[in-house]
């Protein structure tokens, strides 16, 4: 056990383990504050979502009251609700009766299903243009990629969402502007956060292959007269995929955040769908259930490519 | 100054310019409604000014309600920015000069709030009180500061260490003086470029929670509403719903150029 608590995977993998705690907890803390700030006394408004709008009674809403520790000081009742959080007791949505986690299991089924094909996509787009811009630096392709990128970076996702849909729904009419069925409605979603993705790691992906290719070892492989493509696939690849890795783990931020506009935008029945949703209807626990979810998704994304970069480059903390 | 630079700083004055030109050419009340001209195609007509860029759904001048929007997007992306840059900078020198304690205590809360994703963050504080004006305030303001507390932080540990500030401290000069001969001049390109990011994060972020509902409420002339709001009418009037886009993109764009960055 001694070298393997040392060992700079195990302190990632702590590190990440960590994050997941804070994410909990400040979840917790926000949806805390946010349900003594509603107006109206919350015991009614849960006893009226579990036994219906006829059976309120006084008795009900004293019983309800004392279940969720909302009779308790402030901060015992924190304590209690960030426990009830840890044990992955989430409770039931105000307005459909279900528990959260039943009602989210299928939304973040619907929202990987997006998130995967978006990031698939946007890897199929960025870092191979990344790398024909990033072998020959300053050329039309590089010069071109450039203006695209700091174009789609200004712009936020969902009028990038917006545009497609006027073009590619509503001008070309080949595919269908919103709601979810056929593969076919996945497409603009899809493509949506896959461009703004790709924007970004395209950049990423050109620099890593600028780095690589200047560098000495490249240089050494050259001498020894490897040619162009063999060169690239034996000592650019692995080399320049550790920072793009590493950037795309940054993007998975990015892409939670996308999800909440675009699946509104586009009515997919994702979770992000279902957390303005709950917003609106201000159903606390499935605001709490889809922001943790979201946020632990992040999280568990990144510490997958924690573990993928320490696989492709295993000499210590990768950059 | 690069070019790029320049190219930012003329646009956002220009969008300046308009958006507080307008209103001084034309009085126009971006909320009044004129339910006989409903969704008019832009006729250019500049000496009334009502239809120039053509009417919304409810026959409100575009002119008017692009002026309003912009107007509010960049004065909240300026007072979030300041908010959030002043006490982001002093603890991010402070955390990053003393160290110790105060460097942890920091360091945690800081994780604390980055550890979920912006716009979760954001969503969560506006959950509080939906449709306010000072929840979207207080809810941007706590997600920018945490970028400047991060690199000043880091910039400070450096710069601690340098044999300059070094000597300085031996001479026995105060704090004052290390942090405005040393430390500011340094870290200020930073913190101008962070400024500009943030900025532009926050007009995209009002944009965004705006575009789905839970941000500003109608009939504020916001961006992000005003594409919510003629996005139905997208096959009657699509120039009506590219206006809001184009000025959006204006925007990103002024403010991405302006900070002088590779955007990432």
């Amino acid at each position: 056990m001694g070298p393997l608590i040392g060992s700079p995977l195990v302190r990632l993998l702590l590190a990440r383990v960590g994050q997941g705690v804070l994410v909990a907890l400040m979840v917790g803390l926000l949806t805390f504050i946010l349900v003594r700030a509603l107006p109206g006394d919350m015991a009614y408004r849960i006893a009226a979502g579990r036994y219906g709008f006829d059976w309120v009674s006084t008795t009900a809403a004293d019983a309800v009251r004392h279940d969720l520790g909302l009779d308790q000081p402030a901060p015992l009742a924190l304590l209690a609700w960030i426990w009830d959080l840890l044990r992955f007791d989430l409770g039931q949505s105000l307005v459909t009766g279900r528990t959260v986690a039943e009602e989210l299991s299928h939304q973040f089924g619907q929202s990987v299903l997006l998130a995967a094909w978006a990031a698939g996509l946007s890897l199929l787009i960025g870092p191979p243009l990344g790398v024909l811009a990033g072998l020959r630096p300053g050329r039309l392709v590089d010069r071109g990629l450039l203006l695209v990128a700091v174009l789609m970076r200004s712009v936020p996702p969902f009028a990038i969402g917006a545009v497609l849909i006027l073009v590619l729904a509503v001008q070309a009419r080949l595919l269908p502007a919103a709601g979810y069925g056929t593969p076919a409605h996945a497409v603009l979603p899809a493509l949506t956060l896959a461009l703004c993705l790709a924007a970004v790691s395209a950049r990423v992906s050109r620099d890593a292959v600028m780095t690589v290719s200047g560098s000495a070892y490249y240089g050494f492989g050259r001498t020894k007269g490897l040619g162009g493509s063999l060169l690239f696939w034996r000592h650019g690849l692995r080399n320049a995929a550790v920072p793009v890795l590493t950037y795309f783990g940054v993007q998975f931020v990015a892409l939670v955040e996308g999800m909440v506009v675009i699946e509104t935008l586009f009515a997919w029945p994702g979770i992000g769908h279902a957390l303005v949703h709950a917003i609106v209807a201000r159903d606390v626990p499935m605001i709490q259930g889809a922001a943790l979810t979201m946020g632990l998704f992040v999280v568990a994304m990144n510490t997958v490519i924690d573990v993928v970069c320490h696989l492709l480059d295993p000499r210590g903390e990768p950059s | 100054m690069t070019l790029q630079r320049w190219v930012g700083v003329f646009l956002l004055f220009s969008l300046l310019a308009f958006s507080w030109g307008v209103p001084l050419i034309w009085p126009l009340d971006p909320a009044r409604q004129d339910l006989m001209v409903l969704l008019t195609p832009p006729d250019f007509d500049w000496s009334v000014g009502v239809t120039a860029l053509g009417t919304d759904h409810l026959g409100r001048s575009l002119l008017a309600r692009l002026a309003a929007a912009v107007r509010l997007s960049l004065g909240l992306a300026l007072i979030g920015v300041v908010t959030a840059a002043v006490p982001g900078v002093v603890l991010g020198v402070l955390a990053g000069w003393c160290g110790g304690w105060i460097d942890r205590g920091l360091s945690l809360l800081a994780d604390a709030v980055f550890a979920l994703p912006g716009l979760l963050l954001v969503l969560l504080v506006l959950a509080i009180a939906p449709g306010s004006f000072i929840a979207l305030y207080v809810g941007i303001a706590l997600l920018l500061w945490l970028e400047f507390f991060r690199v000043v932080r880091a910039q400070t540990r450096r710069l601690r260490q340098a044999p300059a500030v070094q000597a300085s401290r031996l001479l026995g000069f105060g704090p004052v003086l290390l942090f405005r001969r040393h430390l500011w001049p340094e870290l200020a390109p930073v913190v101008l470029t962070l400024a500009a990011f943030g900025a532009a994060a926050t007009v995209m972020a009002t944009a965004a929670l705006g575009f789905v509902s839970v941000g500003l409420r109608p009939p504020v002339a916001e961006l992000g509403l005003m594409m919510t709001e003629l996005l139905p009418y997208y096959d009657e009037a699509p120039w009506a719903l590219l206006q809001p886009v184009a000025v959006m993109a204006l925007l990103g764009l002024s403010l991405t150029l302006l900070a002088g960055k590779d955007p990432r």
